[in-house]
């Protein structure tokens, strides 16, 4: 097992978001993670990568074990390192160019030389069809284009795992293929990733399982292919049911 | 205008302007220099959210917007020294247009820090960026170019404010002028004179501003 998490628990204000999640992951996984809003799956992410404090739980990765209520700094550090995270909204630094945004925690973070640094972003920006807009600003950039410098980014320090938050919630319609392109790119190059997503076609034929949350607590995991075409949860069944249902509105809309 | 009145206004010129660049330049310079560390850190702890020193500043900012500047000068001027507590009148006025300005400006800078994207901090976090260097690459730059026309904004205005330590002794343009005028009456000449260098100053201030705006990276085009 490359990852575990154990007994996740978060409040806000005294109201429970997250009730105790148990999550396994192995070497090249690619879990989406399912659930009505709500349902605490943005905050499970965040818990894992310490963006929010989790109230109790545990972290094994590698076979190291991390608090993730009590982590120190180091600890935090460490997890970091063999971990990326891309958000909903992209949130590319401003003032960076796409280079730079790629760059700025090689140098900084990782205090790799300017010149390795340039080298693996070029490499990065590549992989997700970016190399050609090194000294564009993120604001001359589409919003499918800026998730995937986002990536590049995530990309560049070599992690072991992937965490997106729905990457592709916030952009237009037209856009999201490029950006699912890219990920489904990365899976089948076997990188791990664990996928928020309200993308059902992602969700069912590039994840290899699914996770699926209510009420901040896990209902039902297991692989993709079992969980859409036999669910064994009454509720997994009528998300499914409500995700088709809302997919068939919009068709018969446009 | 008569013959004697260009020649007072005349005379004047050379002295009020000397005054206006070796006393209200300065003045002014140090005072914005005091306004703008203090308007950086009280902005800082607020942004970072350090927990007594926030009350601190909450309570400064109250009580430097609450009270009349002219009020703060006399009572720093002449009020403290009953306390034991003795400044100059050119140091005093510093302390006083420098805390003062200051808490005015904490209030930009602290707006332009918000106005950058807390996503942003976090994904500094993600790739192994302490928050001290996020703070420097990442989000000052950009706070320092959203505040900076209320900063010109806050130096013309202190500018202007420094016609106020006349009132505590300070011989700077203004009281220059008052001294003149006490030898030969000729307030609407002389003082319109005065104005006009102030507005010669400010012009030029807002002339520095239009081009530092214009020279401030664009980043791309995006106003943030
Ligand atoms: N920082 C916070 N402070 C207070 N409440 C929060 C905070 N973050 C999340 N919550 C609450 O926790 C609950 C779970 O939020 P979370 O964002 O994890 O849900 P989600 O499953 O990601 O939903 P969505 O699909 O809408 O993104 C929600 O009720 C939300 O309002
Ligand atoms: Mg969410």
């Amino acid at each position: 097992m490359m990852l575990e998490a154990r007994g996740v628990r978060k409040s806000f204000d005294g109201r429970e978001v997250l009730g105790g999640i148990d999550l396994q992951v192995e070497k090249g996984d690619v879990i989406a993670i399912l659930g009505p809003s709500g349902s605490g799956k943005t905050t499970l992410l965040r818990c894992l990568n310490f963006l929010e404090r989790a109230d109790a739980g545990e972290l094994v990765f590698d076979g190291e074990r991390f608090d993730l209520h009590a982590a120190t700094r180091r600890d935090i550090a460490r997890v970091r390192k063999k971990t990326a995270f891309v958000f909903q909204n992209y949130n590319l630094f401003l003032n960076k160019t796409v280079l730079q945004n790629v760059t700025l925690g090689l140098t900084l973070g990782a205090k790799m030389k300017k010149d390795a640094a340039r080298e693996i972003a070029v490499r990065s920006l590549e992989r997700v069809g970016m190399a050609g807009r090194l000294d564009s600003y993120p604001s001359q950039l589409s919003g499918g284009q800026q998730q995937r410098v986002a990536i590049a980014r995530g990309l560049a320090s070599n992690p072991e795992i992937i965490y997106f938050d729905e990457p592709t919630s916030a952009l237009d319609p037209e856009l999201i293929g490029e950006v699912l392109a890219v990920m489904r790119q990365l899976a089948d190059e076997g990188m791990t990733m664990l996928v928020v997503t309200h993308e059902m076609e992602f969700a069912r034929n590039v994840s290899s399982k699914v996770l699926f949350m209510e009420g901040g607590a896990v209902v039902e995991s297991g692989p993709s292919r079992a969980f859409f075409e036999n669910p064994q949860e009454e509720r997994s069944h009528a998300f499914i049911r409500s995700i088709l249902e809302a997919r068939g509105g919009e068709r018969s809309q446009e | 205008m008569n013959e004697r009145l260009w020649g007072i206004l005349v005379d004047a010129f050379p002295k009020l302007l000397g005054y206006g660049v070796r006393v209200t330049v300065p003045l002014t310079i140090l005072s914005f220099a005091l306004a703008l560390l203090i308007a950086v850190a009280v902005a800082l702890i607020q942004y970072a959210n350090v927990k007594v020193l926030r009350q601190v500043c909450r309570f400064y900012i109250w009580i430097i917007r609450g009270t009349p500047l002219l009020v703060q000068l006399w009572l720093v001027f002449y009020g403290l020294p009953s306390a034991g507590i003795l400044l100059d009148a050119f140091p005093a006025a510093v302390v006083v247009f420098g805390f003062n300005e200051g808490a005015y400006m904490a209030e930009s800078v602290r707006g332009a820090l918000e106005s950058v994207s807390r996503g942003q901090l976090e994904a500094g976090y993600c790739v192994g960026m302490s928050y001290m260097q996020i703070m420097v690459h990442v989000v000052l730059p950009q706070a320092f170019r959203t505040a900076f026309p209320a900063l010109s904004n806050s130096l013309i205005s202190m500018l202007k404010g420094t016609s106020l330590a006349s009132t505590i002794t300070v011989m700077e343009m203004f009281r220059q002028a008052t001294v003149i005028n006490g030898r030969v009456y000729e307030s609407l000449g002389l003082y319109t004179e005065v104005a006009l260098i102030y507005l010669a100053f400010c012009t030029i201030l807002t002339w520095l501003q239009r081009l530092g705006e214009k020279k401030l990276a664009s980043y791309g085009g995006v106003r943030a």
